[in-house]
Formats: C-alpha cells, structure tokens, sequence
C-alpha cells in the first residue's frame, strides 16, 4: 500500500511495482486527463507536475513517489473555472483532438516555470546575462517533447506566448 | 412521432438562412463546442470509459515476430498459469489487421501470418501489467515462407487494381502518339514511402456485454461501417451492437475501419463476462492496424514550346497485403488538375507482406501530388516559365477528361493572392542563387486540390419551449471541429444563442451520419442539420400561419409580418422534433466539384550539413463557405504541417529482409515537433458553392496536405539545386548534391 498526493489529496492505493504514476492515474485513481500516447517518453501526452518540474508519468513508477506533489491536468482547472493556460488553449485554439492537450497545457505551465527560473534551453542565445524571452523559437523549442499530430503548433505557441507575456489566459 | 424531412441536392440552392446569417453566427472563429472538456481532460476517450471499475479485466495483444507463414501452434500454457491471468484467447477468426473502411469486415487470420507484427491472440489479465507480462509468455509457431517485402524488387509483378475510390485507369485521346511529336517532354519517376497516421490517441476500446448486446466504447472515425463490420466479424446483428465514439484521438484515415482492439476485446469480454478494455501500444499500433502505401510514380508530360500541355501521364504502382484490393489513387487530381487532350493515369498494385494499406489523410493526392507537383516545376524550369505561369496556361475551363462543367474552381486566384502575399516576384530566380551565411535560401510553389465528397447523412433537432435545441447524429469530430460547426448551423437557422444548442455526436443509436472521412463530413453532415433545421422553422411557420420563408429567426423570437413573437409564445410548451436527411442528387452527377489552393514555401537549406528548416508556409485556399474561420485555419495547418513531414522526415522503413516495420514508435517514426514548424500563414478566400451543398461549402479538411509538401521541395530545388525525387528528401540525399 502506498499514498500517493495528487492536486494535494491523499490517496492510498494498493499498486504493482511495475504500475507507473501514468497507469496509477488512469487505472487506479479514475484521473483520465493524463493521456497515453507511448508508453516511451516520447510523445509527452502524460505529461504531469511532480514537486512543480514536468515529467512524462509514463516513465516513472508510482512506488517511487510517496510523499511527492503531483499535479495533473484536473488539478489545473475545471470547466466553468479554467486555468489561465487552458483557457488560453481554448482561446487560440491549440488543440484539435483533445488527446495531447492536457500534456501540452501541463508541460506549458511546467515550461514558463522553467523560463522564469532563468533556465536555458537550446534556442537561449547569451547565457551570461539574463534568463530566455518568450520568443516564439524558444517556446517551440521548449515544447518539442510534446507531439500534436493534428498539428495545433502555430496555435499552441501563440496560447503560451499569451500566458507567459500577460499571465491571462482570455483574449 | 417525429417528423421526417428529406432534401435531395438536384439544383443549385439559392440564398439561405446561412447568407442572410440573423444570428451571425456562421462562419465566426468560435471556440470549440466541447473545448473546456477537452482542455481541461474531462473528454473520456473509448480506454478511460469505466475507469476504475473493479470488474474491468485488461487485454493484451501477442503479434508475429516473422513477416510471412503458416500458424503452426500457439502454445498458451505458461502464459495461462501467469499470475493474474484470465484467459488467452486465440481466435482464427480475429483480425490480422484494422478493417479497410470498404471492407464489410477485417481480413481474418485463418491461421496464416501475411505481415510482421500480424496480431495473433489476446492475453487478459486482471490487471494491465499482469496482461502484458503475460503475453511475453505466449509461443507462437509459424512454419516460415519466403515473403515479398520491398515495391521496388516486385514492381513488375504488380497487377492492375480493382476500381475503388476512382478508376484504376483513367486514358483520353492517344497519349503514346502525342508524347511522342512533343515539342518538349519531361519522364520522371518519384518513389513515395510508406506512412502512418500516428495520430496521438493509440487504437483502444472498451466491451461490455449485457446478455447478447454489446455496448463498445471505440475510437472510430464511421459509426455506422464501423458498427457494421463489428458484428459481421462477432456473427451478430448490426442491431445487438452499440458504440460509443463521442471524443476520439485524432483519425487521418487510421481509425476508418474496426480494428483488432475492438474485435478481441468483444470476444474477451463474452467469454469471459466482464468488461474488457484493450489499448493498443504505440508500437502495436504502427504494426498492426493500416498504413499508407509506399508508391513508385512516373510522370511524363509533354507541351508545347510555349507550354501547353498536350500529353500528360501519371502511372502509379503501389502495395498492399494479400487479399487487400484498396489502392493508393495517387492519380486522383491528375485527372482534372491541369488541361491536356491526351491523357493516361494508370494504377497497379503489389501484393507484398506488409500491414494493409488503407486511406491516409487525403488518400491519392497527398502523395501522387508530391509527384505530380515537383514534375510540373520541372518542366516549368524546362520552359523557362514562372510555375505560375505555367499551370495558368494550363488551366482548363471544363473538367478535362469528361468535360463537365466545374462547380467552382479558385485556383487561378488561390496562386495569384498568393504570389502577392508572398513576395513570389522577388523569389530567387535561378537555383542556389540566394545565401545567407551557410543557408541557402529558396522559394516554391504548388497547387492544391482535392476532390469534394459528398455523402447520404440523417441528423435529428429538438426544439423546445424553452428555446433549448438538441442537435443529435451518429456523425463524428476526430478533431476536425464536427460539434461547432453543426451548433453554429442550428443555431444560425434556428435564430439561437448558440449556447443554446447542444450537440450529440458519435452514438450508434443517434440517426446516421457518413462519419469523418474525405473530407465529406461538415458538408454532408452539416446539409442534414441544415435540412431539419429547415423543418423545424417550417413548423414554426405553420404555427404562425405564414409560409417559412417569411419568417426570420432571431435571438428565440420568430419574426414575420412585422411581428416578433418568442418561441415560448408559438411553442407553448410543446416541443418540435424533426429529422432531416440530405442525400446529393443530380448536381454531385453533373458537375465536377473540388476545392482548390495554393501553397507557397520559403526554405533554408544548410550548405554544410545538407538540412532543411521552413521558414514560411503560406496557403491560400478556396473551399466554398467556411463555416468556423477557427477550426478550418486549423484544419489547414494540420494539412501543412502534415506535408512537412512526408517532405522532409516521415517515412515508415522495412527490414526488406523479415517484413519489419523497423520504426515503429514517435521516436523513429519522425512526426514534425513543434521547433519544425514556423509559424504558418492560411488566408480562406471567400467563396460559395451553391452546386456542391445548402451550405455552399466544400471539403477542406484534406485540401492543405494536398501538393504542400511539393511547395516544400520545389524550394529545397530552389534553394540548392538538389532535386530529390525519393521522397522525404533527408538531408543524406541531398548532401551529395550540395554546391561546393
């Protein structure tokens, strides 16, 4: 039996050692907003917070998060009272299928945390002074472990953009 | 008894309820209907219907590990000693692979394996890791035959294909005589590789059996075909079958036909008596659901000095697994793109052991005008001609094969606006000509065009008292924009806010729809909400004593005679039900209808490492009205963006020695990223068509793949002089090529 805290409720679960925080969420805890689209790490739909820095859930195992926060796509926001970075999505319309999308407004939210901590990425020119801007190619860059085969790109970067530069999501 | 009203598309329709548009509705860039759903992973898909539910028992498929033989034994008996294990269930009459759409049911296994990674039998366990563990367990034997894995070495045993979605051979005039007194002539061959679809929601489905009725929660993109060949393979009736598909994970083609997860997670769930789910792994999905044909292309055109087209071939030979007759319509726009007298478009097909190939995004022209396209800007750069120039001087004023007269055609104008959006005069005009420090940079083009489809659809509304409307059909959104675009038209006609309106979609009892497929879904299923909606207004009219076409629907009042009176007031409680079905009639018959684009593409081309960035795309698209500017600009960046992929990265790669689909996950199957993609620029010409539908729409959910990715490689050619003629044009193949 382990107690795993996700969107700060406590849940005790009885769960193979194989079971990854994925499956857990999905199979166990009833939360389907976190989707598989891999199982690999390679797609970044089950993309959830764990301790605030984004993690694909599919690659690690629940047994090995007691004691974490996990946050997932239901914690964010819910219908009638949206996170600024959903409804940012809904706005721009960066999403067709719906099946990356909780991944990608996860792995956003993740990623504009990422920035304002002065991390760099591949794209961040001069290091020495100054975190990133939010350019258009450093959020493409910082996005590309999330796929979205519908090809929602353009409009994803533009709803992240809007959080990251004004902090809301509605037009 | 609800009320049933039917509308046959034999003429042209004149102004609507859509043009005088009271409501304003149709046409604005609304959110989606089911948005904060999706958003906020509230949208259960078919795996996460009865999540949690203890009773629930999990499957997992066992594939082939050889590409070709005869099923010897499947020996089970360590797997069913697993722990956790239920059952493994080995059913010959399981699919080897999805159902093609046209198909009545997927081709069984009958204990043969005609492709690597065939499905085999099922594992089910009561839990996901106990399944999966298990069915490492299961030996299968094959009795292995030698099997035929690559186009190229078997392209002259291709047959002729069966007619399918056009006619495998489509000739006019004397194509071999003209070509040969041509004043110039272009013969090339493009090779095209297999793809997937890979959309992101892995093949899954839920069974659960209450005596002999299925309920099956899927992810289909044809309810109704797909309810169909269900029950055909389970030897029970249609009328025992109910599915469920109201969110799906993307489609392209890949979820057209029933797939194995549903097939053995039925059989599952009635042998064993619990609900079943099974989800395919990413994996088994690139192996064992369909593909899109690799294809070997030659085009030969021959003009006149001055560039009139005068003999025009296109001849195609593609593959597909054995008994599998669907073939890849490559020739689908050659037929009425560009003018010519002579004409000759040819398909064969390979039987080769390889996973069926089946319908992809825009199936035909998505790769046959990759071919077709880049040799067009051939041989405009063998005329010395702007490839604008040339195609104008092609451009036929009648459907050249057959000489029906065009619906509506934009593309003249689609190239134009988009010549001057994208600087085109200013274009490098010679090849390698343009650097910025090691990148070269280059421009090309490329038409758009894709045959409108238009199908039978039935849709129900409810109006009541209270001005709630319920718009209901066994229509799917695979992410196309279904649910909005059918609120706005309700909501438009029915003169409602559109909040008003709620869309049931994807439900087998709910009246039949064509499905998502060809393009053909918004204007065939949004014809039938157009025609109840009419009855509906025509029931109000009747209430009110006037004829329907005085009355004006506005914010749940109807206006006529100078009087506004609400619909509380006409309905007095009662509620209006009607069920309208579109059918096409004689002006599908007695036009050719198509929508038409332009795409335009500036590349960089890295003069030491050979690779490729896009730095802008821009298509200029006509497609008739547009009925949510939002979702159909969204529509065309999947189409561009699809295009990228099977320009410069998306090929699925066969082990020519065992049938392997060697790439078969998201890290080696090179779907674009999101840092592969510029910002993208779609400009929707206004348009209307009143031949093609009451909406005066076209298809335009396929338009922007079609001919984009030859927009791409016209600028690769442009930028470095490299023509790669086998697609996608990786930096390896253009590399030796590079100027020194």
């Amino acid at each position: 039996m382990i107690t795993l805290t996700v969107n700060g409720a406590e849940h005790k679960l009885d769960v193979d050692i194989r079971t990854t925080i994925l499956d857990a969420l999905r199979d166990h805890l009833g939360l389907t907003g976190s989707k598989k689209g891999c199982d690999h790490g390679q797609c970044g739909a089950c993309t959830v917070l764990i301790n605030g820095r984004r993690v694909n859930s599919c690659l690690t195992l629940a047994v090995m998060h007691e004691g974490d926060e996990i946050t997932t796509i239901e914690g964010l926001g819910e219908p009638g009272n949206l996170h600024p970075m959903q409804e940012s999505f809904l706005h721009h319309d960066g999403y067709q299928c719906g099946y990356c999308t909780p991944g990608q407004i996860v792995s956003a939210v993740g990623m504009l945390g990422e920035v304002k901590d002065g991390w760099p990425s591949h794209v961040t020119g001069d290091i020495a002074h100054g975190g990133a801007d939010l350019s258009n190619e450093e959020i493409s860059e910082r996005m590309s472990g999330n796929l979205c085969r519908c090809s929602a790109y353009p409009n994803i970067v533009d709803a992240i953009r809007q959080v990251g530069t004004t902090g809301k999501g509605a037009v | 008894m609800d009320d049933q009203t039917v509308f046959k598309m034999d003429e042209p329709v004149g102004e609507t309820r859509l043009d005088t548009a009271a409501q304003g509705l149709i046409g604005k860039p609304l959110d989606r209907f089911e948005g904060p759903l999706k958003v906020s992973g509230r949208a259960p898909y078919a795996y996460e219907n009865l999540a949690g539910d203890p009773d629930v028992a999990f499957g997992y498929l066992v594939l082939s590990g050889t590409g070709a033989g005869t099923i010897r034994s499947v020996d089970t008996s360590a797997a069913e000693k697993a722990p956790g294990v239920l059952a493994v269930i080995h059913d010959d009459n399981g699919p080897r692979a999805s159902a093609d759409p046209n198909d009545q049911r997927p081709a069984a296994i009958k204990g043969e394996v005609v492709h690597f990674g065939q499905p085999i039998c099922v594992v089910v366990a009561e839990t996901y890791e106990q399944a999966r563990d298990a069915a490492r367990l299961v030996k299968v034997d094959v009795e292995t035959k030698e099997g035929q894995y690559d186009l190229l070495a078997n392209r002259d045993r291709a047959h002729k294909a069966q007619n399918g979605a056009m006619q495998a051979e489509v000739t006019k005039g004397d194509f071999d005589t003209a070509y040969a007194n041509a004043e110039v002539t272009l013969d090339v061959t493009y090779t095209t590789p297999s793809q997937s679809h890979s959309a992101m929601e892995p093949h899954a489905a839920t069974a659960k059996w209450d005596g002999d009725e299925l309920t099956i929660f899927g992810c289909y993109q044809l309810v109704s075909t797909n309810v169909g060949q269900l029950a055909k393979t389970l030897g029970i009736p249609k009328s025992k079958v109910r599915m469920l598909n109201p969110y799906i994970g993307g489609g392209f083609g890949g979820k057209l036909g029933i797939g194995p997860e549903s097939v053995f997670a039925a059989i599952a769930a009635r042998q064993l008596g619990r609900p079943v789910k099974i989800a395919l792994t990413r994996q088994q999905v690139y192996q064992a659901t369909s593909r899109r044909s690799d294809t070997i292309q030659r085009l030969r055109l021959g003009t006149t000095r001055d560039g009139r087209i005068t003999a025009l071939a296109h001849d195609t030979i593609t593959s597909n697994s054995p008994g599998d007759e669907f073939f890849e319509p490559t020739g689908i726009s050659t037929v009425f793109l560009y003018a010519g007298e002579n004409r000759q478009i040819t398909h064969k097909l390979a039987e080769l052991n390889l996973l069926l190939s089946s319908s992809m995004r825009a199936p035909g022209e998505a790769v046959g005008m990759l071919a077709l396209e880049n040799a067009m800007d051939e041989m405009a750069e063998k005329l010395g001609l702007d490839p604008i120039e040339f195609r104008r001087r092609n451009e036929p004023e009648v459907d050249p094969q057959d000489g029906k007269p065009f619906s509506s055609r934009s593309l003249v104008q689609c190239m134009e606006e988009g010549a001057k959006r994208f600087d085109w005069a200013n274009r490098p005009k010679a090849p390698a000509s343009r650097r910025e420090g090691e990148w070269l940079i280059g421009m090309g083009m490329a038409a758009a065009s894709r045959k409108n489809l238009l199908q039978q659809s039935s849709a129900a509304i409810s109006l009541s008292s209270d001005g709630r409307c319920v718009v209901s059909t066994d229509m799917t959104d695979i992410g196309t924009g279904t649910y909005t675009i059918l609120q706005q038209i309700a909501a438009e006609i029915l003169g409602l806010p559109r909040e008003q309106v709620i869309v049931k979609l994807g439900d087998s009892d709910l009246p039949q729809a064509p499905g998502s497929g060809g393009s053909w879904g918004a204007n065939s299923a949004g014809s039938s909400v157009f025609v109840a909606a009419e009855g509906v207004v025509a029931k109000i009219a009747e209430k009110l004593g006037v004829k329907p076409d005085e009355v004006t629907m506005k914010d749940g009042t109807a206006i006529a005679h100078n009087k506004q009176t609400p619909l509380a007031e006409i309905l007095k409680g009662e509620t209006i039900t009607v069920t309208g079905t579109f059918k096409p009639g004689r002006t599908f018959k007695d036009t050719h209808q198509a929508s038409y684009g332009a795409h335009f593409c500036e590349v960089a081309v890295n003069a030491v490492t050979g690779e490729t960035r896009v730095r802008r795309l821009l298509t200029v698209a006509a497609a008739g009205r547009i009925l949510n500017e939002k979702t159909a600009t969204s529509q065309c960046y999947g189409g561009q963006i699809f295009g990228i992929g099977s320009a410069l990265t998306e090929e699925l790669v066969v082990d020519t020695r065992t049938g392997l689909l060697v790439n078969h996950d998201l890290a080696e199957y090179h779907v674009p990223v999101n840092a592969d993609v510029p910002q993208l620029e779609v400009v929707l010409l206004p348009e209307r068509d009143r031949i093609a539908s009451p909406l005066a729409g076209k298809g335009i959910g396929e338009l922007a793949i079609c001919g984009v990715g030859a927009a791409v490689t016209n600028a690769v050619y442009n930028a470095c002089g490299v023509r790669v003629r086998d697609y996608p044009m990786t930096l390896d193949k253009i590399l030796p090529g590079l100027p020194a």
